[in-house]
């Protein structure tokens, strides 16, 4: 093959390799990305209903109830202002606590509850998952903003 | 000029990097400051029947030291902490964070107390209104009970001598 | 004192590295020998003080000297003797100055190995290699001295974090850092072979044998990593897809396309300028990885671990390292002269299609791990992009790739032939496509993901056995005899790909045939998953050394006979307060049982336990064992040790020599 042609292909087989993997980012990036709100943003219809979406917070004190089949608990996200139910049905993680910072990925239902899949707690005893202190630290603002 | 290619992609990503960088949550200003200083009435460590309010203060400018008996960095800023009483520069109280093991009356007795009064938030109720996500976290409190500042982590003697000390200057302390 | 001892031996090590990098860069430069002479005793003299401090710091943690900050952190005087000599490592400062100690170990012995290789390159690739030294001992010692005093003394310590008390974890970061660090030398290699100007296909041959160990090194942390989360967090997974894991596949992902890059450059002269990209690439994801998961950017995450100060040196570091890097390659690219031509189908095409493969992917990775930080910095929002992206995106890219890797080993460089070629491989072909569709349906029925995976896996198990044959069909002696003599960069090659196939068809099973039960176990009560029966016999309190442990008891059983008694454990360290699920694990050859202990229910005893049945999970690692093999026979073969000796002959006669 004379190398002008060779040049040729070349660049059109690395074009058609970017091409697709371009293609599989945006189709994948569209479905996949997990946005995340605070139980505020959750309270004033911010979030969507169909989609899954994070919601990070601290569990109040006082709220985590088990039901009686022992693996579904209750429990609700606060970021201080406003506070939102969640559901979840499985084993908690270790360091999940009443008053601690929490993040559940879920879908929100009509009636309000949060109906978790997965509960992230991944911290230590000095450490708020940032997404929960994040949502904390909006809500402080806001109600500041509210008193005035 | 593809040759240049890889090196522009990195300078974009280094810019993002640099934002993200001074992004940090933790660093975001305190939505605090410059409001009243969330009111409490705590019991105090080591006295139950004796309370602490920051109405207490007022018309005094203070610091509020969120620590515990657990947490390896307040160690670190103890005696720093000392020198700042000894000095009798500014009053410091102590709020005692989640001690669950009311470990922290012993460990004053034992290592000197550079506090006021020290009050104890248990369950850690009085630490979610003032934002706290961590020990030990420094709160500077004004004459009319107004938040000037909040200082994240350990103090060390540079950062008093950098952060504290031009603002209670400024605060009349 | 021993503290005090440590922290001297940094500063010592620090204008030690000064004195490797300068004066040796300035001799090769200048053409001073004297100068040039400095590099090898600087190197060693650096290594060593490095150990000095390495062992001062690994003396106060096994001492309990709880008045060093680092140590009153991350340890306990309860900690068993092993995890307070392994929490040297456990925490920032310890772990860079692992990476430090490392980076010196890498640098002996290039200094030691390079006695064939010319004056002015040694000069320069330790020259190089001090300069990074010179940069994380400045970083240790301005803003992460290990040595830091406490004043007063903590009476104890705060404990290691009871994740890291586990062998996997102990192994990790070593492994890992071999792996990050032995990139280095690559890159130290490449900037040399830039800086001189002498851009021939000497310094492919000389670097391919390091890249090879560094990417051997690389592969086994990553998989002690994924190893201990699977065992070590409860959750049964092994790949999270997390930014703390994409840190050091990215990284692998570069140093494979690498060593694949490197043996066109070196046995065809082709690719010249690529490869040196792609050198500067794998050790500046290594950096960027280091910089992710050391800053906190990405994690924004354990208190006080971040620290900006920190964050800006590391950033102003790589943005010095890489940034001077790609400079140099920008403007000494257009020197390089790609030499030999080759057709569309031959092994130089197929390599590139590997490469082209790889770096698609390797981007795919940059651009998921990367993308809340870029919608955070344009205040966008927050969002996290989670384990379905990155499996959609990377799953169909390296396919191909891996349908590649079983042709390219059979076909010819420069010119191969696709009819020869299809002539080899239909039969290894058909067999593939039949076991696609048969396999799944031995299992629990056909999955499309799951039958691709059986598809590459036998495909290139079976191309691997066909590359054996046709080596063997020539030649006397025995078969045994003849086996003997394949060079080892052959058995090698074929090990490791091998080992892709074994971990490929683990994955394939596990992703698509695990089952997993969370379920209520009241005492005497049993569950079922998979076939196997689980009797929950209770759980018992027992005081381990630094822990107080609820102990449960389950009997497995299957069709009525006894499998195994496992006895997974809830933890509560005494330190730190920290819980802590550890989970039992009964594995075989064809799969894992796997529980973990919930919490307790009520006063009568019942917990939530976690089941899990993990069918070929353990092919996973046999796999990458097999690769981690392959990678360091492939780097031991005997042509580098004659390549070494012949590149003191002149150029022309050295390339002669390597084409084979």
């Amino acid at each position: 093959m004379k190398s002008r042609h060779k040049k040729l292909a070349l660049i059109v087989v690395v074009l058609a390799g970017l091409g697709i993997a371009a293609a599989l980012v945006l189709n994948a990036f569209q479905s996949n990305l997990v946005f995340f709100f605070s139980p505020t943003q959750v309270a004033n219809g911010e979030a969507p209903i169909e989609r899954a979406f994070r919601i990070g917070g601290l569990v109040e004190e006082g709220s985590i109830q088990r039901q009686s089949d022992g693996l579904s608990v209750h429990f609700v996200v606060t970021d201080t202002a406003r506070t939102i139910p969640v559901i979840y049905t499985g084993i908690l993680p270790d360091l999940f606590k009443e008053g601690k910072g929490v993040v559940a990925e879920g879908r929100l239902g009509g009636d309000g509850v949060f109906t978790a899949t997965q509960v992230l707690a991944k911290h230590d005893e000095n450490y708020m998952p940032p997404e929960a202190a994040h949502a904390v630290e909006q809500a402080q603002k806001a109600q500041q903003t509210v008193v005035e | 000029m593809k040759r240049w290619v890889p090196l522009v992609a990195f300078l974009i990503l280094v810019g993002f990097f640099a934002k993200g960088l001074f992004l940090n949550p933790r660093e975001v200003p305190s939505p605090l400051i410059d409001r009243p200083a969330p009111a409490f009435e705590l019991p105090l460590v080591g006295n139950d029947a004796a309370s602490f309010s920051p109405a207490d203060m007022r018309g005094k400018v203070w610091l509020l030291n969120v620590w515990a008996p657990w947490c390896v960095s307040c160690r670190q800023e103890h005696p720093v902490l000392m020198q700042i009483a000894q000095s009798g520069r500014v009053s410091i109280v102590g709020l005692n964070w989640k001690d669950r093991d009311r470990e922290a009356a012993m460990l004053l007795a034992r290592s000197g107390s550079p506090y006021l009064a020290v009050a104890e938030d248990l369950d850690g109720r009085v630490g979610i209104d003032y934002g706290v996500t961590g020990t030990p976290e420094t709160y500077v409190i004004d004459r009319e009970g107004f938040v000037r500042m909040k200082h994240i982590g350990p103090i060390s003697p540079d950062v008093w001598k950098q952060k504290f000390e031009p603002k209670l200057k400024e605060l009349g302390a | 004192m021993i503290p005090e001892l440590g922290h001297f031996a940094l500063i010592l090590a620090l204008l030690l590295a000064l004195v490797q990098s300068v004066l040796p860069l300035v001799g090769a430069q200048r053409g001073n020998r004297t100068l040039m002479a400095v590099a090898r005793p600087a190197t060693q003299g650096q290594f060593v003080f490095v150990a000095l401090a390495f062992g001062c710091l690994a003396w106060s943690f096994l001492a309990n000297d709880f008045s060093v900050l680092n140590v009153a952190r991350n340890s306990y005087s309860r900690l068993p003797e092993v995890y307070r000599l392994t929490a040297t490592w456990g925490s920032h400062e310890g772990s860079l100055l692992m990476w430090v100690l490392i980076l010196g170990f890498w640098s002996s012995a290039v200094a030691i190995f390079s006695r064939h290789l010319p004056e002015d390159m040694v000069a320069r690739v330790l020259g190089i290699m001090g300069l990074i030294s010179v940069g994380f001992l400045a970083f240790l010692l301005t803003t992460s001295n290990p040595f830091e005093r406490l004043v007063p003394a903590a009476p104890d310590g705060n404990d290691l974090n009871p994740l890291l008390q586990d062998w996997g974890m102990i192994l990790h970061p070593p492994m890992l850092y071999m792996g990050y660090v032995g990139f280095a030398v690559a890159f130290a290699f490449a900037i040399a072979a830039l800086l001189s100007g002498k851009l021939d296909a000497a310094w492919a041959r000389w670097s391919r044998p390091w890249t090879t160990v560094a990417w051997a090194f690389l592969t086994l942390g990553i998989v002690l990593g994924s190893w201990w989360a699977y065992r070590e967090l409860g959750w049964g997974g092994w790949w999270f897809w997390d930014p703390t894991e994409n840190a050091s596949f990215m990284p692998w992902i570069a140093g494979t396309a690498l060593i694949h890059s490197l043996a066109v450059t070196e046995k065809r002269g082709a690719f010249k300028a690529w490869t040196v990209l792609l050198a500067l690439t794998a050790f500046s994801l290594s950096l960027l990885g280091t910089f992710l998961v050391r800053s906190g950017v990405l994690s924004s995450v354990h208190a006080f671990a971040t620290d900006p100060a920190r964050g800006a040196f590391i950033l102003g570091f790589l943005a010095v390292v890489i940034g001077g890097s790609l400079v140099l390659y920008a403007w000494r690219a257009p020197k390089m002269i790609t030499g030999g031509g080759f057709s569309w189908f031959s092994r130089e095409s197929l390599l590139l299609a590997n490469n082209v493969i790889l770096i698609a992917a390797l981007g795919a990775v940059l651009l998921g791990t990367l993308y809340p930080l870029f919608m955070d910095a344009m205040g966008l929002g927050k969002i996290s992009v989670g384990p379905p992206y990155f499996n959609a995106v990377f799953v169909p890219l390296m396919a191909p790739a891996l349908f590649l890797m079983g042709v390219g080993p059979l076909v010819r460089w420069k010119e191969g032939s696709l009819p020869d070629a299809w002539t080899r491989l239909k039969w290894a072909l058909g067999v593939a496509v039949v076991a696609a569709v048969l396999l799944p349906l031995t299992l629990d029925g056909f999955k499309p993901w799951a039958s691709l995976g059986f598809f590459l896996a036998v495909w290139i198990t079976l191309a691997v056995a066909v590359a054996f044959r046709d080596r063997l069909r020539h030649g006397g002696g025995s078969v045994a005899h003849r086996l003997g003599t394949l060079p080892r960069g052959f058995w090698g090659m074929q090990l490791a790909h091998f080992g892709m196939a074994v971990g490929i068809a683990g994955i394939a099973v596990v992703a698509n045939y695990e089952s997993e039960r969370d379920v209520r176990m009241d005492v005497g009560s049993y569950a079922e998953l998979a076939g196997y029966t689980f009797t929950f016999h209770g759980a018992s309190e027992r005081e381990g050394p630094n822990y107080r442990a609820a102990r449960g008891t389950l009997e497995v059983t299957r069709n009525g006979k006894h499998v195994a008694t496992l006895h997974p454990e809830k933890r509560l360290y005494n330190a730190s307060g920290m819980a802590m699920t550890e989970a039992a694990v009964h594995p075989n050859l064809f799969r894992d049982i796997y529980v973990a202990m919930g919490e307790q229910l009520d006063e009568q005893g019942a917990w939530s336990v976690r089941l899990f049945h993990k069918p070929f999970i353990n092919w996973l690692w046999l796999g990458a064992v097999f690769m981690v093999v392959g990678g360091f026979l492939a780097a031991s073969d005997r042509r580098y040790r004659i390549a070494l000796r012949r590149s003191e002959l002149p150029r022309g006669l050295a390339a002669q020599g390597a084409g084979a």
